[in-house]
């Protein structure tokens, strides 16, 4: 067991490292532009293109400046072209907005998915489930920001039931914490409860037919027993798998869009406004922060099966 | 004449066939299919429209123009820069967006372009996850190691930070390849990364299936039988899961036409002033408290499109893969 999650731990840092050489890649070689010239600005001479160049070390060799950059993210050190800003700390101050979205939609994501699978599953076939499994469909098929913008519209300039985004601390205001998050966690949970509570439906429906439902049965376990305790524990297996990996590219880059739309100042819209300067910086720190998270959960998830499932050690890989 | 043997030969049913007849049966799933056709051919129709409806194109600016309506002559754009808003009338259906510009016309032009990216892009990740596939399912030992690790790395980055990158990095001054050169304000550049961040989540599962195959005694008959490599994959596993692809195709345009409008909301997807569902919603969301049609119309595009998709697509694989359904006919 120890060596199965020391070989994963192994793999993932591989995975990180072979990501950070991508990432370097596509901003250093792809763009047919010198980012010093961007930097030194429109009627920059010769001589200022060199100057900034020399400071930002972009004379150096590919090599050399790929571990400059390293080196400076794990220091500490990095910073931004655009703005001469830290980017590790901007990053830390991005953490508290992103994981207080990240964790609250992932609670009402959790919660209304099995809710909604379980009464899908128990009503099969009527009316509940068919409007259930509606909703559901319509909930993986929409733009998330375009429901986010949708959702700013409606509940608070129509009926002005929600503040217009922005992050409250928690421990500043507990109350008005929930109050600015509630639009978000909602919009960031309705792809996750379609998707969640579809593939929790169609595995009660597949565990009913199992022998132990049959044995439970006999037992004389009530049918409500039957798909709580025996049918309902089974299928949250794989859903838990699910939960695991798409916890992390949630936290890793999956909340972008619902920050940029409710302006909630965490790591995803300090990527965004990255983004849209073409800051070097920034952008490898905050991919590399992201992939660090999937690849992080992506393991854990391996290894928790692993330990449940001593089959797996000698295979590869959790089934997904 | 022996008894009990009908007259007529029984004829043999081919796998489609079958198939066919039970996406007959499912109603919903074939008139979602359906619906999708439509929505493609009015997006085909698009210049028509434009020509003899509109009297406009997706890209011209009408500011400072008035339309006749109802008699009354009426700004396409008010004084406050607010937009007219939808209505029956010939020209401007839909209401006009900041720049004077046919929401309407801009509407069907823009679905051509969404699902052109969605469809093509579905079609680079399908024949790049195949050969993938085929060729680790296939050979396994190194070739499968070395392809699996790097599906994992591209599984490894955040989709729409990968897409965001290679969007933005790609815009400053296209892609030039040798051979291949793409302008930075081609729609092949969000296809290509579209089709590209999504090969592992289509490869992998392949790949699965072909290990599974590859076990099955039909491929040893076909080794002692002395077929090349190519013909093994091509001629006896690609069949065998044909149907699985196809399905994994039609969910596959459905996920890429929404990454499609999220890549082109943050700027990094289809550029301006080319018109896709996307870059109308990201365009008119400034304007969401004056104009808020400009933002729900193309997005509820999206929403019907994307839905019609994905249920054909279900019922497609409950028609092509029996055993994998679950039914429910009391």
């Amino acid at each position: 067991m120890v060596r199965f999650a020391a070989r994963r731990l192994i793999g993932m840092v591989a995975v990180l490292f072979a990501i950070s050489v991508i990432v370097f890649l596509i901003f250093n070689v792809i763009p047919n532009s010198d980012p010093a010239v961007r930097i030194a600005g429109k009627n920059a001479n010769p001589e200022l293109i060199a100057r900034v160049s020399a400071d930002l070390g972009l004379d150096q060799p590919l090599p050399i400046q790929y571990l400059t950059l390293m080196k400076q993210i794990f220091t500490g050190t990095l910073t931004s072209y655009a703005s001469n800003r830290n980017v590790v700390d901007q990053i830390i101050d991005g953490l508290p907005a992103t994981f207080s979205l990240c964790i609250g939609a992932a609670v009402i994501w959790m919660t209304l998915a099995v809710l909604f699978g379980y009464l899908s599953s128990v009503h099969a076939g009527k009316f509940a489930d068919r409007a259930l499994t509606v909703l559901s469909l319509i909930g993986i098929s929409m733009p998330v920001f375009w429901l986010a913008a949708i959702l700013l519209y409606f509940f608070t300039f129509k009926v002005e039931l929600f503040p217009t985004g922005s992050y409250v601390p928690l421990t500043e205001d507990p109350l008005g914490w929930v109050y600015h998050l509630a639009l978000p966690w909602f919009t960031l949970a309705v792809l996750f409860i379609g998707f969640y509570s579809r593939v929790l439906r169609s595995n009660m429906l597949d565990g009913m037919n199992e022998d132990y439902v049959r044995t439970a049965r006999a037992k004389g376990l009530s049918e409500r027993q039957v798909r709580i305790r025996h049918v309902l524990r089974n299928s949250m297996i794989p859903v838990i798998t699910l939960f695991g990996l798409d916890f992390g590219m949630v936290v890793g880059g999956g909340a972008i869009l619902t920050e940029t739309v409710y302006n909630l100042n965490g790591v995803g819209l300090y990527a965004g406004e990255a983004i849209r300067s073409l800051d070097l910086p920034p952008l490898m720190a905050v991919t590399m922060f992201g992939a660090f998270f999937i690849v992080l959960f992506n393991t854990l998830v391996d290894i928790a099966y692993a330990a449940l499932d001593p089959r797996i050690r000698l295979g590869e890989a959790a089934p997904v | 004449m022996p008894v009990g043997v009908p007259k007529e030969r029984i004829q043999g049913r081919n796998p489609w066939y079958l198939a066919w007849l039970r996406l007959r049966r499912n109603k919903v799933a074939l008139g979602c299919g359906v619906l999708f056709i439509l929505i493609v051919l009015f997006c085909l129709a698009a210049p028509l429209w434009a020509d003899h409806v509109a009297h406009t194109g997706p890209n011209d600016n009408h500011i400072t123009d008035t339309v006749s309506i109802g008699g009354v002559d009426t700004d396409v754009v008010a004084p406050d820069g607010t937009p007219l808003g939808p209505g029956l009338h010939a020209r401007y259906l839909l209401g006009a967006d900041q720049n004077g510009r046919d929401v309407m016309v801009r509407l069907l032009y823009g679905g051509r372009t969404s699902i052109y990216i969605g469809a093509a892009a579905a079609l680079v990740t399908t024949v790049l996850a195949v050969i993938v596939a085929l060729l680790a399912g296939y050979y396994r030992g190194w070739m499968d190691a070395v392809l699996s690790r790097i599906l994992d790395v591209i599984w490894a980055f955040p989709v729409l930070l990968l897409g965001i990158a290679l969007g933005t990095a790609l815009a400053v001054g296209g892609l030039n390849l040798g051979v291949l050169s793409i302008a930075g304000d081609s729609i092949w550049i969000p296809i290509l990364i579209i089709g590209l961040v999504y090969v592992p989540y289509m490869a992998r599962p392949l790949r699965g299936e072909i290990l599974a195959l590859r076990e099955k005694e039909f491929v040893e008959a076909a080794v002692a039988q002395g077929m090349g490599p190519l013909r093994i994959m091509t001629g006896e596993l690609l069949p065998n899961i044909i149907s699985t692809v196809i399905v994994f195709f039609t969910l596959n345009i459905a996920n890429n036409m929404l990454l499609e409008s999220a890549l082109s909301f943050l700027g990094a997807g289809v550029r301006p002033p080319n018109a896709s569902w996307g870059t109308m919603i990201s365009d008119g969301y400034q304007l969401i408290y004056t104009a808020p049609h400009l933002t729900i119309v193309p997005g509820l595009l999206i929403v019907v499109t994307v839905l019609t998709l994905n249920v054909f697509g279900d019922g497609l694989r409950d028609a092509l893969d029996p055993k994998a359904r679950i039914r429910l006919e009391h």
